[in-house]
């Protein structure tokens, strides 16, 4: 057995819910630099905490995401200028009220961070930005914003985020809130009371592929661990468990979003990454767009995949893809069991000739090629019967 | 979990049942609860040769892929053939039906050095103090 290792000497940034992780015996692990549950062996561990969201409702501590928030009631129109210009999808569709999601570039088109850019006001977003490029990030974003008329405040820490995610994750929200639930559509958000907090952000977001919240309130410890606890108290009698980043990573795999310095990286370009939908070439200039132009007449020389393993063994992060003819194609970028379909599943890039459906690839395990078979993705989508019509959302 | 009395335990979590010149290798429940569910066991086959501190298979977890080391050196007799269908016997019971090879020992004495229970249970509390620190 290799040393397990657990967190690491090196200091750590915590979440203000650190002390309750380790309280109720989560394994923690360093996470982009900061200290984070990993899985609760308290909760039955990765594989039951993954199927309580797919089944009924799972809690995440998701606070070392950053939170960017770009306004202005100055100059009109200053703040949706500057978010327009750092942000790959068209935020003058977004409604008040109303959140996507989108990517900020590099001039070439490759990606700084992806991003859920959340409209609260007319000339007022927050940005949710990951955890590893907080930093980078907000400097970009400061920088690429200079000549906006708007402010651009770093609200990183002042919030805890939790996701509580799953079919029963609206019943479990629902009785410690104010706002009624059945308004929020699939990507809307509303602010309303919980927990007895008033004026908080309540968004119907999440990293999961199911239906599910994700609610800002304030970061000190004790209101932070308020929330939690009376999350985890409303959620018993639905099946509620806290769960980890394991957990978060095999569901979003699952549903094919992509992480960071994954499937999209400073290296990885918008088209290669198949985020197309999420791109608006045809709105005003943005931070990448000419990049993406130049790209897409080169031709792309590289597409993400979803592989299923064929043969017995299990594809991780970084293994190298072969043809049928033992040339080496392409690298793995996400791989692991399937909790939900009992599968071992990946992401890849891989040339575009190699990419389609049914395709027999190679996935190098331990020097042994290992069969496998390119597939439709999502690897796993949730049946349609939430999301219902918004009422006034605003 | 208890760590049983005739059982002798390395550095590396695995733990060894040496009975006359033969001994059997498993992981510890430290190591099986540090990984987490275990979905996949690659082992060597019978006959295969073993070298001391060398990797012999793979335990693979959800998350992660953990190489196993040869306590000592010998060649494999056993094979635990129900892990290819039952990996979580690793987790349930990894002190027992989750054993993972029989081996004919080279040298018995290799094994002089192994931590009795006690011992490694003292050693996983002083990594856990690291871990928390």
């Amino acid at each position: 057995m290799d040393s397990v290792t657990s967190s690491a000497k090196i200091e750590l940034r915590k979440t203000p819910l650190n002390a309750l992780h380790r309280k109720l015996g989560a394994k923690m692990v360093n996470f982009g630099g900061w200290d984070m549950p990993v899985e609760y062996p308290s909760s039955g561990g990765l594989m039951a905490e993954h199927k309580a969201v797919r089944g009924g409702v799972g809690v995440f501590d998701v606070s070392h995401m950053g939170d960017i928030r770009i306004h202005t009631d100055k100059t009109p129109g200053g703040a949706l200028a500057a978010v327009q210009h750092i942000s790959m999808n068209d935020a003058s569709k977004l409604v008040i009220g109303q959140a996507h999601y989108s990517a900020m570039l590099y001039p070439q088109g490759t990606f700084v961070d992806d991003v859920i850019v959340h409209r609260l006001g007319e000339d007022d977003f927050l940005l949710v930005i990951n955890a590893g490029t907080r930093e980078k990030d907000i400097q970009w974003v400061r920088q690429n914003t200079a000549n906006h008329d708007c402010v651009v405040e770093d609200l990183s820490d002042a919030y805890t985020q939790l996701a509580i995610q799953g079919p029963r994750a609206a019943e479990v929200l629902q009785k410690l809130t104010d706002v009624d639930l059945s308004t929020i559509k699939n990507y809307w958000f509303s602010h309303g009371t919980v927990c007895g907090l008033p004026n908080r952000l309540i968004a119907r977001t999440g990293y999961t592929g199911e239906d599910g919240f994700e609610i800002y309130v304030p970061g000190d410890t004790a209101t932070s661990e308020a929330v939690w606890n009376a999350m985890i108290e409303a959620g018993r009698e639905f099946g509620i468990i806290p769960c980890g980043l394991g957990a978060r990573n095999t569901l979003r795999l699952e549903s094919r979003m992509c992480l960071y310095e994954h499937e999209i990286s400073d290296s990885i370009n918008v088209w290669e990454a198949g985020l197309d939908r999420y791109c608006k070439m045809e709105k005003t200039d943005f931070v990448g767009r000419t990049g993406l132009a130049r790209a897409s007449s080169a031709g792309l020389k590289r597409t993400l995949v979803g592989l299923e393993m064929v043969e017995r063994g299990i594809a991780r992060d970084s293994y190298r893809v072969f043809d049928s003819a033992g040339e080496e194609i392409g690298v793995v970028t996400s791989g692991s069991p399937s909790p939900t379909l009992c599968k071992n599943i990946a992401l890849a890039y891989v040339p575009p000739v190699h990419a389609a459906v049914g395709t027999f690839l190679y996935v190098e395990v331990r020097s042994q090629r290992i069969k496998a078979q390119v597939v439709a993705t999502p690897f796993y989508k949730r049946a349609k019967k939430t999301a219902p019509q918004a009422v006034g959302t605003t | 979990m208890a760590y049983p009395a005739n059982l002798r335990y390395t550095k590396e979590h695995e733990w060894v049942n040496v009975e006359g010149g033969f001994a059997t290798i498993g992981i510890t429940d430290y190591a099986q609860s540090e990984l987490g569910d275990v979905v996949f066991v690659e082992l060597p086959k019978v006959g295969a040769k073993l070298e001391t501190g060398k990797s012999f298979g793979n335990v693979e977890s959800v998350k992660a892929v953990s190489e196993i080391y040869a306590p000592a050196a010998g060649e494999v007799t056993a094979v635990n053939t129900e892990l290819a269908n039952k990996p979580e016997l690793l987790n349930s019971d990894p002190h027992g039906a989750g054993w993972l090879i029989k081996v004919k020992l080279a040298n018995a004495a290799e094994l002089s050095g192994l931590m009795d229970g006690p011992a490694y249970e003292a050693y996983i509390a002083e990594k856990g103090k690291e871990a928390s620190a």
